[in-house]
Formats: C-alpha cells, structure tokens, sequence
C-alpha cells in the first residue's frame, strides 16, 4: 500500500489549518460593503400574523433594510421544497404544506423565520430586529405526532387534514400478518426514538452577494452539497438561474445531515442582497442552530415480531409515527420511509415484514436526516425487539441473533434491499472475543458485590450507504439522480488536482482522495490537491451525506483515474516504443513490465503537454471526468456491544466498555475510519444517555442551550475498543461500503439493551439520564 | 450585547461611587453576567470591573479564622495550602465547580452575589455558618440568602469577603446535572463549634436551605449509619426536564450520605 496509499494510516493532511485557527468557514468571508443581518423569528409555536410593523426599525441607526415575506412574495421567491415524493398507500401524493422562506399569514413552530433584517453591524441588526413589531394571535399548538393525528388536533397547515402527510406502506402485510398468526411466539413492543438536535460545531450560515455590474449571485454558504443548493436554488426558489449563481461552501464544520438542506436563511440573505444592493451575511447563534436547524429522529413505533418453534423469526409487523415538524424540509419524505423501512431486515432473514408509517405535522422544528438518517431508528427497532425476544425466549441474545443471521449473498429482502455482502457471524465473533462476553457474570457478580448494577447488551446492525443508484431513487420518489463526477487534472509537472462533488465537512477527503491518486500514480500526497465545495470548479455534484463519499464519490475519482492512467500508459509505450499493455505505473515510475525502461511520472506528464511527440491523433493534455453512478447500495454492518454499571442510588450510568467490530469493505485509511466510528458512537451514546428534545405543550422549546441540552463529553465516554471484519463491497471499483454512520446507528440499542439488562426491566425511554434510570427502578420496586 | 460603559474601579469605595452612575452591575469574575449580557437577558447600562482589586483577594487563615476576599478565584481558594489545611471541604468544594475556565475567572463573590439556586457556595457558607463582609456591614449566612437570585445585600453595597471558622468536620458532595453541570443537588455537611449545619443547593425551589431533616439526625451521632433509612420530603423541592422533586429528596440523602462519609474518612 505504500506509505501514502490506500490503506495507510496518514495523518489528515487537513488538520493542520483546522488546530491551528487557519480554516476558512462563510464567517470568515469578508466582501466589500458587506451588511450583517439578523432574523426575527416566532416566539410562538402557532400564531396567525396580524400585522407586520417595521417603520420604527427602519430608523434605527446603521439600518440598510427590513424586509417582510410579502416583499419576497412580490418578487416571486418560491416556497421551499421537499425532494422526494412519497405517495400514501390509498395512492394519493404526500400532502404537503406551503413553506414560505418569511412566513406571511401564519408561524408554525418557534423560530420561524418572519422578518430579516440588514444593518451595518450584526449589534444594530439586533438593536433593530427588538424594534421590529409583530401583532400574532395565538393559536393551540400540538407538538406530540401522536397527539397531532388526535380528532380535533390543532391543524399545522390546512393542506394536510388532521395533520397527517401521507399514510405509506411497504412490504407485504397479508403475508406478515399469517406469520403473526402462526407464531409460536411473538414479541410486542412500543418503541420511541427521541428527537436529536443535530449540534454542528460550525452554526449555519449564509453569505449572499449579487453584483449588479455582472448581474451575477454568488451564495458562500454552510453546505454538505453545494451543487445540490445551487440546483434547487434556481430552479424551485427563483433566486437566480443556474449560470448566474455560484455557490460555496469552504470549509465547513460538521454536518450530521443538518447542512444538506437549503433553508430559509440561504434564500433570503441572496434575495435580500439584490434588493438592499449590499452583500447580505447571516450567521447563526446557538439558539437559533436548536430552534431552527432540522431536527433528527422523533418516531413512535408499534412493532410485532413472530418466531416459529425454533425461534426463527417469521415476520416482523411495524407501524410507525414519525413527526416532521412544521415544514417538510428537504429530504424529510423520504428519510422515515426508504431510508427506514428498507433496513427493516437487519442482519436477519425474515420471510415477511410489513411496515406502516404515517408522517405528521407538529408545531416544531422541522425534521430531517441526522446522521443515519432513517437507519438509527430500523437498527432501534429491531434490535431492542431481538434482546426483549431473547430475555423473553430465555435464550442467549448472541445465538437468538445468530440462528437468524443472513449468511448467503446476495440477499433479496422482502423491503426492497439486495444485500451484496457480509459476514453477519464475524462481527459478532470478534465483538464477543473484544468485550470478554464469556465473562460478564463474573463482572456482573463482583459489581453487585459493591452495590452497583452491570449489564450488557448487543446491537447487530446493518445499513445501507453509497447513496444512491440514480435509477432505483428515482423510481421511489428521488428528485435527484445519487450520482458522483470528478475530474482529474495532471498538471504539466506532474501534481495533481482531483476536483470532486463531494463535499468535505470534517471527513478528511483532503487526505483519504489524496491515498488513491498515490496508490495508483505514486505520487506523494502533498502533490495532490483536492477541490471540492465551489460550483465554479467543480463541474456538477450531489455532495455529502449517507456515508457516499468513500462508495460513490471516490469511485468516480478511480473512474476519472481509469482514463487518465489509460492515456498515461498510451504516451509511455509511444515514448519508449512499447507496447501498452506492458506498460506499468509504479512508485512514480512508469515502466515496461520485464524490462529496465522507465520514465518518470513527471516526464509522462510532461509529454502529455508539450505534445511535441504525441502518438498520432491524440489530443494534448492529461486530464479526464468521470460521473459514477452506482449500481447498488452498499452494506455496512457490524456488531456493537455495551456494558454498562449503574449506580441505583442515584441513577447514574457509567460506560464501562464500549466494543464495535464493523465490516466497511476496503479501507483507505484506518485512522479516519476509527476517528469516524468513535464520533458515530459518542453521538449514538449522546442518544442513549445524554440528548433530548424536550418542547413544553406550548410548543415552546426547554432545550435550546447547552444549559439544558446534554451533549456528549469526554468523560461521559469510555475509551471504545474498535476493529474490523471486512468483506470487500463487490458493487463499486474500490470495495469500499462507508463507514460515516455507523457508530450513531448502531450504538443506541447496544446502551439501552445494557441498561435495560442491568436493570432487569424491558424498556427504558431515551435518553436514560440519571433521573429516568432512577425513576425506573423505583417503578419496578413499587 | 447592548453597548456597556466599563470601569475599571481603582478601589471599594471608588467602586461604590462608580456603581450610583446610571444602571450599574458589578463585574468581578462574569461568569453569570457576561453570558447574560450576550444573550441580552441582563442589559446594565455601566459595568465596575472589581476583579483586579488587591484588597478583595487573597485567603488568609489567622488562628481560628478563614477569611477570603470577594474577588478570589475558584482556582485560588482550591489551591491555597492554609486553606486545605484549615477547611479542606470548602477547598474541595471549589475544585468542583464548573470548568478550569470558570474556576480562573470565577469569584467567591461573584458567586454569593448572584446565589444561583444550583451553586456550590452557597450551600458552603450556610453550613459553614459563614459571615459575609460588605463595605458597609456583616451579613451572616442565615439572613444572606434569601430565595432564587436574591439576597439580603442592598443597592450600592459591596461584598468585601467572606469569614468563618474552620469546623472539625465538613465535606461536600453533588450530583450534577448532566447537561449544565451545575449541581441538581449538591449537600454541604458540617460538625462544628455550633453543632451540626447540612445545607442543600440545587433543589430548594426557594434556592439554597438547610435541612432539618439532616441536621437533627447528625446532631444525635455524626456519622452515616445516622441516615440510614432517612426520608427526605419532597415537599419545596425544585421539579424540572432533568429532575423531579421526588429524585431530587432521594439525592439529597444520599449526597448527605456520601458527604458525612467523606468528612469522617
């Protein structure tokens, strides 16, 4: 592998801008006369607007602008989107409410947007936004899915009656229900995921320029997929055209999912810029990333799962809740549905799954996919149901899981998916070796002997990444094709410049990108650049999300590298009069097999620019694009596997080992694939133990500061034992499957499980903080 | 941030003269006052930056007595050496509170000033019996603190610092709030030349307290067997997300627990 190549364990050649305060994120960018603009939002969770007063503000000092959702309306500016239909199971489309980027007759949630308004310094915007008086008439919120879809519920948008959005199956429900019927035993459960926050350590921003002299827009904006925003721009919001727009995202920190959507913010600060005549930069406060960044998660599920004698699972029954917020946001349709009920199998054959989801509005914050997306809560689902079944079949977790376990590929499941690869036994073998399973009850005594409660729980899970091939989206719903190009440039002295649409927003495609150009050229990674997130630059993109960056945007790179090399190997056997299937490209050299002629990499290059000496009718140059569309999804998946020791006293939860063994297909780089899996597992822990949303019945949200939303600390976290089974992803040129999710997929079953094992009880709600596992055990006393 | 006028006073008394102009606040470590200024939820029109004054800082223990000045960091009074000899709980204590950047910045002053209902000192001083020192009188602790962000100091006064006499036993336990990490219920215990004082920050709905409960138990034996199968009520306790008042009785003894066995080890 060389000591740059694929596989290499190189540090990020990134970090160094990043440690030491030199990246460059939209807060840094500075344009001449540039203005500072601050957002008035809804204090309100449901409110009519009854009169929008802006005069007093308009006076204030430094003031350039104040501008009102009917102004944006006038000048054509459309309602947001969302990207993928879903059509319910009567046949009817999603029933989709207006979102205007400044709400106009009504606020749906605290934080809407309502009024920007534009100053010289971000102070005066504030001093000005105070200024800006709102007549609302309140309206009764309802912020519970479940309490939404009551008779009578208060009505989020008019479009969706009883707030529901679409009423969708998928599988075969007849066939399930037989199961059911036939079982020789069944396990019932009700399972709630938690809504998240998806806490980026970058806040959203947006800087909105348009020159007027050039008639052109240029959007510098907290993007996970800059191409993606400049498309939608265009072509849903009338912002501006496509030619006249240019969007980047520079570096970026964190996404999660919640930088893939284009929001309110980003739309308004362009449309602002060509009315006020002033660049117009917008970024968010802490407050504002909790109130108004999509959410994460928020499912209530009734779920069956039926075994036959043997304790094989026959079918599997799951009718879920999934609360949108007030907005459908971007991909919001489709993260509860194809991303979720697809998983639904998990690492097991079940004959027969049927799963129902209804989507509703409430009067909160948008939903959409954070990290997982959809996965998380199939992985939660399926897994707390495979440890109750366990405890309540008396038998052992790991062989109920393993009796079960799919061990022929490929692999048809009844919910869509085709699972290429795998080896489900691996993971659970080298999980249960790393956590010293076999001596658990001996801890678990010794623990008891000090006062304190031990429990261990497992979590196989699955899911699907390398999103998406195009064709397949696109006959569920997809507005998009899931394609990746890049393009590959060899400069005249041999450094490269690898331009992709990924997007890198903390995942190191600076360094990992830069092991594939070496490993195939030999050229030393300093000598590669990587460009993405500039739609002037990079020809087109779908960007970053879904763990597609490895499966599908570096197979467009080996794509583009394919053609290069191809062209390389044609000039090197006409410049040593070779023939070209002899020729070889190693360490930088590019040789004739058998032989002691060579020439150097740069020499090649060079050659492919003087063109002094070209074979006949090749044109000058060495440079190739590529766009790779995959052909399947890919599959990660692996075993993870928690202990936990509680201390009944007070409720608190102590991680005491925290094992994942995952199969990601080939690895690029170890190093930025283990730091990818503890991040996964702190925020899947965060899940667990730490994180919730809480909005009071008002619609008011209690946690919108770290004051009272629990965030993930070091010494909340053990020090994870991580490792890898892999089994090559025989769907993509470099055997890769992505490992960005997994950690936050899997992890949260795995806690619960413990928890729930420790404390000898079925279920637990998440997160399980100090006073929820106290109260438990009091429940279970009384 | 509204826009603030900042003095720096040269001394207490040039503090107090520059506290009548306009809406004026206090600035020692603003750890509390800052975040609130940015957040605009405390918008003073001047702030007085004592934090740099000599005569407000230092511990010094002389025979029977611990005397701290108000201005005095976390870090400070966790690291004084005479400090941990003479009162190692009230030591300990500060080591506990917030981050490293909080204890260089953070004051003792600042801190019973604002008696949040969820800090350390607070419960500290009330068990400690504690006298506080202003430019115009002594306070004990008792009268002091007098429900959620108030207490008995006036307009205009200064807290200067902060007395007590080290007890024969005492230590400090809390149980934190997982996301803020202040105290849900932090219990400070002491034995002492006046007998037994418990107090509670972090779950009185009135702010800090002492707990009768506690310290009628401990008068009759110091030690941890004395709470066995103690009950503390419910009653007056904060509910909130992250604790009810039932979970905030049973910490309380089970802190008191914890506290008592510290202070005897």
């Amino acid at each position: 592998m060389g000591i740059e190549g694929v596989g290499a364990r190189v540090a990020r050649k990134e970090d160094k801008r990043f440690i030491t305060g030199g990246g460059r994120y939209v807060e840094d960018m500075v344009v001449p006369g540039m203005k500072h603009a601050v957002f008035v939002r809804s204090p309100h969770a449901h409110a009519e607007i009854k009169k929008i007063d802006v005069r007093q503000a308009q006076a204030m000092p430094g003031v350039v602008g104040v501008l009102t959702g009917k102004e944006l309306k006038a000048d054509g500016i459309g309602n947001l989107i969302c990207g993928w239909m879903i059509h319910s199971k009567d046949g009817t489309p999603m029933k989709m409410g207006a979102w205007s980027p400044l709400a106009v007759e009504k606020v749906r949630y605290v934080g809407d947007a309502v009024v920007i308004v534009i100053a010289d310094t971000k102070g005066q915007a504030r001093d000005a936004a105070e200024a800006v008086e709102i007549t609302y008439k309140e309206l009764k919120a309802v912020v519970e899915a479940t309490k939404a879809l009551e008779k009578g519920a208060p009505q989020v948008h008019a479009e969706a009656e009883n707030n529901l959005i679409f009423d969708w199956e998928l599988g075969d429900g007849k066939a399930t229900d037989a199961a059911i019927k036939s079982a020789a035993h069944i396990t019932r459960m009700k399972i709630v995921n938690n809504r998240l926050v998806p806490n980026a350590m970058e806040p959203r921003a947006a800087l909105g320029h348009y020159d007027k002299a050039e008639d052109h827009y240029t959007c510098w904006t907290t993007s996970q997929n800059p191409h993606v925003a400049r498309l939608v721009l265009s072509a849903f919001y009338n912002v501006a055209p496509e030619n006249k727009l240019r969007v980047i995202a520079p570096d970026v920190g964190g996404g999660f999912g919640s930088k893939i959507y284009i929001y309110p913010e980003e739309i308004v600060c362009l449309w602002a810029s060509k009315k006020t005549g002033v660049p117009v930069k917008w970024v968010a406060d802490r407050t504002e990333s909790f109130l108004a960044d999509a959410h994460g998660r928020d499912h209530v599920s009734t779920v069956e799962m039926a075994f036959d004698k043997d304790n094989r699972i026959t079918g599997l029954k799951v009718d879920t809740i999934a609360n949108l917020g007030a907005y459908m946001s971007l991909f919001s349709s489709c993260v509860p549905t194809y991303l979720y009920a697809t998983l639904l199998s998990g690492q097991y054959d079940i004959p027969a799954i049927h799963a129902n989801v209804r989507t509703v509005y409430t009067n909160t914050a948008p939903v959409d996919a954070y990290r997982g997306a959809g996965r998380p809560e199939a992985t939660y689902v399926l897994e707390r149901l495979m440890e109750a079944a366990a405890r309540e079949l008396g038998v052992s977790p790991a062989e109920l899981r393993r009796k079960n376990f799919i061990t022929s590929f490929p692999h048809q499941t009844p919910v869509i998916m085709n699972y290429d690869a795998g080896d489900y036994a691996a993971s659970l073998d080298a999980a249960m070796k790393a956590a010293d399973y076999a001596g658990f009850t001996k801890r678990r005594q010794d623990a008891a002997k000090q006062g304190k409660l031990r429990g261990i729980g497992m979590s196989c899970y699955i899911e699907a990444c390398g999103l998406a091939p195009s064709a397949a989206v696109g006959s569920l719903g997809a507005g998009v094709g899931l394609w990746e190009s890049a393009e590959v440039r060899v400069n005249a002295v041999g450094t490269i410049e690898v331009l992709t649409g990924s997007h890198s927003h903390g995942q190191g495609h600076e360094t990992t990108f830069a092991q594939l150009v070496n490993q195939r050229f030999g050229v030393p990674i300093d000598s590669v650049s990587i460009v993405h997130g500039d739609t002037d630059k990079v020809q087109m993109g779908m960007g970053t999300y879904g763990s597609r960056s490895g499966a599908v945007g570096m197979s467009a790179v080996a794509k583009a590298l394919d053609k290069v090399e191809a062209k390389a190997k044609k000039i090197a056997a006409h410049l040593m009069e070779a023939d070209e299937g002899d020729i070889v490209i190693e360490n930088g050299e590019v040789k004739v097999a058998g032989t002691d002629r060579s020439l150097p990499w740069v020499q090649v290059a060079l050659a492919a620019y003087t063109a002094h000496n070209l074979p006949a009718g090749m044109e000058p140059g060495l440079k190739e694009t590529a766009f790779y569309d995959p052909s399947n999804f890919t599959f990660p998946a692996g075993c993870y596997i928690c202990e936990v020791e509680i201390d009944p006293e007070t409720g608190l939860t102590e991680i005491i080992q925290f094992v994942a063994a995952d199969d990601f297909g080939n690895i690029i780089n170890p190093m930025i694939v283990e730091g990818q899996v503890h991040g996964g597992i702190a925020q899947g822990v965060g899940q667990a133990l730490l994180e919730g949303v809480h909005y009071d019945a008002s619609g008011q949200l209690l946690t919108a500061s770290y004051m009272d939303y629990t965030m993930p600390r070091a010494d909340d976290l053990p020090s994870f034992n991580v490792s890898t089974s892999n089994t090559p992803c025989p769907g993509n040129p470099l055997g890769v499957k992505g490992c960005g999710e997994a950690g936050a997929i899997g992890s949260p079953p795995a806690v619960i499980n413990a928890i729930t094992d420790a404390l000898g009880v079925v279920d637990i709600a998440m997160p399980a903080s100090p006073s929820t596992v106290w109260s438990t055990i009091q429940a279970k006393k009384h | 941030m509204y826009s603030v006028n900042y003095h720096r006073a040269a001394s207490v008394s040039d503090a107090a003269k520059l506290l009548k102009s306009g809406d004026a606040k206090l600035l020692s470590g603003g750890m509390t006052l800052i975040p609130a200024m940015k957040t605009r939820l405390a918008a003073p029109s001047d702030l007085v930056d004592v934090s740099r004054l000599k005569e407000l800082q230092g511990v010094k223990v002389s025979g029977k007595t611990v005397t701290i000045g108000a201005a005095t960091t976390h870090y400070d009074v966790s690291t004084d050496e005479n400090l941990k000899k003479a009162c190692p709980a009230l030591a300990h204590m500060a080591s506990l509170i917030g981050d490293p950047a909080v204890r260089y910045k953070g004051t003792i002053g600042g801190s019973i000033a604002n008696n949040d209902p969820a800090a350390d000192y607070p419960a500290a001083l009330l068990a400690l019996g504690a006298t506080i020192i202003t430019n115009k009188r002594e306070i004990g602790a008792d009268k002091f603190f007098k429900g959620l962000f108030e207490t008995a100091l006036k307009e205009g006064e200064i807290i200067t610092a902060v007395t007590f006499t080290p007890p024969a036993k005492a230590a400090y336990q809390k149980f934190r709030n997982p996301a803020s990490r202040y105290a849900i219920v932090g219990v400070f215990v002491v034995k002492g030349k006046d007998g037994v004082r418990a107090a509670v920050t972090g779950a009185g709905a009135d702010g800090v307290f002492r707990s009768k409960e506690i310290e009628a138990a401990l008068a009759k034996n110091f030690d941890v067997s004395a709470l066995d199968g103690l009950k503390v009520s419910a009653k007056g306790l904060m509910s909130d997300i992250h604790a009810s008042a039932d979970y905030r009785a049973n910490l309380i003894a089970v802190m008191a627990k914890r506290a008592v066995a510290a202070a005897i080890a």
